[in-house]
């Protein structure tokens, strides 16, 4: 039955139908129960039942005039007198579902798409429209406005969606996809799944992107330009279809190495940290050595401006403040040297140090005449 | 006549079941196919690439009750739904195939004759293009499959399965290789142990240039120290010698711990006999 088919939301509860359930608690006489035809006169059989039909025909014709033709056979079901709100139940419902089907509202975000009895009849623009009532007239309503998005691949680690790089690699990617319908007839008639179909354009799009360029780049920098390639692919596929959808953004949430190897990748730039951090060091260093070299030199060279004066004094002067510093210290043992053997008492010398610093390394020398220089 | 309320019922009743069964809907979305005791006579609202929404062939139409029968058959593009195929590439790689296509009825009746329903014909075509697939992916490298070519070898694909589909009067609008992938285990593991030693390579790689380009600063850094002494010290190499071996005593003995025994031929001790000058 072509009345059976109703999209129209319109429809919901009136009852109007009634070729699918019965309102009347009857069964239909016939399988094919046409609506309105519950023509269940077997079960009457009464004296007044012509007097009846005579005063229910009039209240017909003067209570509702012509309207509602569809439920018109309904109250000849009820054929005592007490059954008689039945007529008018009738009466009622298919002037409630006559209202309701006939007018709609087309939010802004919408469009309305009228079909009549299946053939298209004409897009209308948001606002109240009266249309023919619904097993005629249906409408569908595409939200124009609304961005949708497509969500491929997944953040989570246990779901990788692994991809093929050109060197071969794998790669893990996320991205979303948000469309918008561009023209709501091509949306509704041309695609059968348009949503399925997004998606899987989107996704030929993106391998077919990953797969000519190189992880590294994928990775990193080139995330934009692959985005944005993904997007005039998916677009030009969808175009060929004819889908009436309208890409409007493709979204690279996630673009990693998968799982498996993510630490050894992250080791890459644990690296470049590592050589980062080597170079720094290195740098320290220098600026500290070159410093440093920089003040000694600063300093041997004004002591030499003043020693070029007067350079035998300063050397002499220079000579005794160092052995004053030196010898100060130290246990001196002054030896007449010429025609006697000296004796050194070392274990004397080894007590006496070994009191004072006991982890002292040995420290003898005897200073000589030749080592304050070329005199 | 009026008088006679079940004849008014039953005319009523018989004019809806005529209705009823002398016309039929036809939505834009839908081709149908109208058979005379089960043979097809005529096809209503087929699929014309150049018609616009309205003027087509959807609607109401009428048929004979009960002799004609209409078969509704879909006029949009529909999925082909294929199951992943495993591929042998010609260097011996094997591939996981995912490969979509996308169809339309363009000939009902050559369809509804060849195997009678939609889904048979869906069936019927993935399995052409499974086959095709394989074929065709099957001489290629495992490189070539991951190439900007295979859009060609698509197109190739999709000529000769769109021959093969016009025998059920179906057109291929498209076909795409929606994932080319390695299967799970030995494969995929090698290509990431693969990629694994690359990463390790690559590390010490960037370790080692980054220890060398620091052993250069570092030895540049001796160099430039070094120049700065000799340019100073040089001036004078004997004052040098001496006043750096003054720094040296001192550092040296700095802490006190040494035991000197000196000879009062010592220049320090020069003094030490009184004015006696050697």
């Amino acid at each position: 039955m072509p009345w059976d088919k109703n999209d129209d939301e319109g429809g919901k509860g009136s009852g109007g139908s009634g070729g699918k359930r019965n309102p009347w608690g009857q069964k239909p006489t016939n399988g094919a129960g046409g609506s309105g035809s519950s023509q269940g006169g077997k079960s009457s059989g009464s004296i007044d039942f012509d007097d009846f039909l005579k005063r229910s025909h009039e209240r017909l014709r003067t209570g509702r005039g012509g309207g509602g033709a569809n439920g018109g056979g309904g109250g000849g079901g009820a054929l005592t007198g007490r059954s008689l709100p039945w007529t008018w139940i009738v009466v009622a419902l298919t002037l409630v579902w006559v209202g309701a089907t006939s007018i709609y509202r087309v939010e802004p975000d919408e469009r309305g798409v009228e079909q009549m009895f299946g053939r298209y009849l004409k897009t209308t623009s948001p606002g109240t429209h009266l249309k023919w009532p619904a097993p005629i007239v249906t409408v569908q309503k595409p939200k124009v406005e609304q961005v949708s998005t497509i969500e491929i691949g997944s953040e989570r680690a246990a779901d990788e969606n692994l991809m093929l790089t050109s060197d071969q690699n794998i790669i893990d990617i996320a991205y979303q996809v948000r469309w918008k319908i561009r023209d709501p007839e091509l949306f509704l008639f041309q695609i059968a799944n348009p949503e399925a179909t997004i998606r899987e354009a989107a996704e030929s799009a993106m391998r077919s992107v990953i797969a000519s360029v190189q992880l590294d780049a994928a990775i990193g920098p080139q995330r934009e330009q692959i985005a944005a390639e993904v997007r005039t692919r998916t677009q030009a596929l969808l175009n060929e279809y004819r889908a009436g959808v309208d890409v409007v953004g493709v979204d690279i949430r996630q673009a990693d190495p998968p799982a498996a190897v993510d630490d050894a990748f992250k080791d890459v730039s644990a690296a470049q940290q590592n050589a980062e951090q080597y170079i720094n060091q290195a740098r320290a260093y220098n600026q500290q050595l070159v410093a440093q070299a920089r003040g000694q030199a600063a300093a041997f060279d004004a002591v030499y401006e003043q020693y070029r004066l007067a350079p035998d004094v300063t050397r002499k002067r220079m000579y005794f403040e160092t052995m004053e510093q030196v010898l100060g210290k130290v246990d001196k043992t002054i030896l007449e040297a010429d025609g006697v053997v000296p004796y050194l008492p070392l274990p004397e010398v080894d007590r006496r140090r070994s009191t004072s610093a006991p982890a002292a390394a040995p420290q003898i020398s005897a200073p000589s005449a030749a080592a304050a220089g070329s005199r | 006549m009026l008088k006679n309320p079940i004849a008014i019922l039953a005319i009523l009743f018989a004019g809806l079941i005529l209705i009823a069964t002398s016309t039929f809907t036809v939505s834009e979305t839908q081709q149908a196919i109208v058979t005379r005791l089960g043979e097809p006579d005529r096809i209503v609202n087929a699929y014309d690439a150049d018609e616009s929404y309205g003027a087509t062939g959807a609607g109401i139409n009428l048929k004979i009750p009960f002799i004609e029968d209409v078969v509704y058959i879909d006029k949009r593009v529909q999925d082909l739904n294929m199951t992943p195929q495993t591929v042998l590439s010609t260097d011996q790689l094997r591939v996981v195939v995912d490969a979509f296509a996308r169809f339309r009825i363009i000939d009902p009746l050559r369809m509804y004759q060849a195997v009678r329903s939609e889904d048979r014909a869906a069936d019927e075509l993935a399995q052409i293009l499974t086959s095709r697939l394989r074929n065709e992916l099957g001489r290629q490298t495992f490189a070539a499959l991951l190439s900007p070519e295979r859009a060609d070898l698509m197109t190739t694909i999709e000529a000769a399965v769109n021959g093969a589909a016009a025998n059920y009067g179906a057109e291929i609008v498209d076909v795409r290789i929606k994932r080319a992938d390695l299967p799970p285990g030995q494969p995929l593991d090698s290509a990431y142990a693969r990629m694994r030693t690359a990463r390790e390579q690559e590390a010490r790689r960037i370790r080692a240039e980054g220890d060398r380009e620091a052993r250069v600063v570092r030895a540049e850094a001796d160099a430039a120290a070094a120049k700065i002494y000799a340019d100073s010290f040089g001036r004078d190499e004997d004052f040098y010698e001496f006043y750096r071996a003054m720094q040296a005593y001192e550092t040296a003995f700095q802490d006190g711990n040494a035991s000197v025994i000196l000879s009062p031929e010592n220049e320090f001790l020069e003094e030490f006999q009184g004015n006696r000058r050697r």
